[in-house]
């Protein structure tokens, strides 16, 4: 008899500014929803740790979905007579379309990297709604490491490419069969989505002056950064963490931009007494 | 670790076959050294050690003999692990045509890193 992980996967259509996009998602567990978005140029397979975690699921209703383009979501119908572009809007658009599509009460917010940057934007906007929001190599602005002009290299459209170049942000730590499936990820990506991501990563989503809005009481914010991160290094988190009253800014050793697929082992250990704080908070 | 550095990487069929597009030079500084790295099709035809004066090459990675001692470290620590990681932090600089780097990313990024292997193995030489 074959061994089944927890998780189910599931797909439901969202409307996000007028277009119907066919979302993927899993989920596994029950209790406090916990709703996790993957980083640019890759897809929700990222959190399957979590998600076969029962520390977690035994507390936590944990969803994580792909954006459209990515993962098993489809890009919308005529998506080959165009090019792909990740706005802001249409980010924090998705992912409250979920959020409400499945009804989740006060959900948490977990993203890493550009999912890190919008939680930021969500606790700013939907602070009251939302349980927490835990930050995983967040920053409230831009803080790019290679020129601009390198994504409009042609190179820049290929898996193989796109692994090599965020290769060197998993910590050198980290056990190689996690670092090379989170490599793996980038080989997978759609032609051109990891370059349409960064136009909201590093165009549309500048929230530095945003930051200092957001109410820390009804919506803890938690920022967690490898300290093997160079694309968010641990400073940008914490100057990030400065700007919001109460926000906490934990730096994890051993860990890189990827902690919770480079390695799952070493994150858990940083990740569960947050989530127990968010438990007696909620 | 140039005396080595083509043996290694021309005994990888693996790592030839992931370079086989690329036919290049690139010259690789390590403190007053430089070295001059030619690739024929994902193998290293020959490393020379300059100063060169009208020598061509199409992208450098200059660092001190320190930077690439931490580099070539079996676990390297934060901001040591990684080219760009080093640009990023000021320890090293990358000059010339890079088009040529990010079209061989993962082949150049592994070649650089070969003396990690021996490092691993309790014998690394910096």
């Amino acid at each position: 008899m074959a061994e089944f992980e927890p998780m189910v996967g599931r797909y439901l259509t969202l409307t996000v500014e007028g277009r119907d996009h066919r979302i993927y998602f899993e989920e596994a567990g029950s209790g406090i929803p916990l709703v996790c978005l993957h980083t640019a140029g890759a897809h929700a397979s990222q959190f399957r740790h979590i998600l076969c975690d029962p520390t977690v699921t035994d507390y936590f209703r944990v969803l994580a979905f792909d954006l459209p383009w990515h993962g098993k979501s489809n890009p919308p119908v005529g998506w080959q007579n165009e090019d792909y572009q990740l706005t802001s809007e249409f980010y924090a658009a998705t992912v409250m379309g979920f959020v409400n599509a499945l009804e989740l009460e006060r959900p948490v917010i977990m993203g890493c990297s550009m999912g890190g940057r919008m939680v930021i934007r969500l606790a700013v906007e939907q602070g009251p709604h939302l349980t927490a929001v835990i930050g995983l190599e967040s920053t409230d602005r831009p803080t790019p490491w290679y020129d601009d002009n390198w994504t409009d290299h042609p190179e820049f459209k290929n898996g193989d490419f796109c692994a090599a170049l965020v290769s060197g942000l998993c910590a050198a730590s980290s056990p190689n069969e996690f670092r090379w499936e989170t490599l793996w990820h980038y080989y997978q990506g759609g032609t051109g989505v990891f370059k349409g991501d960064m136009y909201f990563f590093r165009t549309d989503s500048d929230y530095e002056s945003l930051s200092s809005r957001i109410d820390s009481e009804p919506c803890p914010v938690y920022l967690m950064t490898g300290e093997y991160d160079f694309s968010c290094r641990p400073e940008d988190t914490i100057r990030t963490a400065n700007r919001i009253p109460g926000a906490e800014a934990i730096i994890m050793k051993g860990l890189g931009h990827f902690p919770m697929s480079e390695n799952p082992e070493a994150f858990r250990e940083y990740l569960l007494p947050i989530l127990d704080q968010i438990k007696v908070g909620r | 670790m140039f005396d080595t550095l083509a043996h290694s990487v021309n005994n990888d069929t693996f790592l030839v076959r992931l370079g086989c597009r690329m036919t290049a030079a690139f010259l690789v500084q390590v403190g007053t050294r430089e070295f001059f790295v030619t690739v024929d099709r994902g193998r290293i035809s020959a490393i020379d050690e300059g100063q060169f004066r009208m020598r061509g090459w199409s992208f450098a990675v200059r660092a001190t003999e320190e930077v690439w001692r931490t580099f070539w470290l079996a676990c390297p620590p934060p901001g040591y692990h990684d080219i760009f990681a080093m640009s990023r932090f000021g320890h090293c600089r990358l000059e010339g045509d890079l088009s040529v780097l990010l079209s061989n990313l993962r082949y150049v990024k592994e070649v650089l890193a070969i003396p990690r292997r021996k490092a691993d193995t309790g014998g690394g030489d910096g």
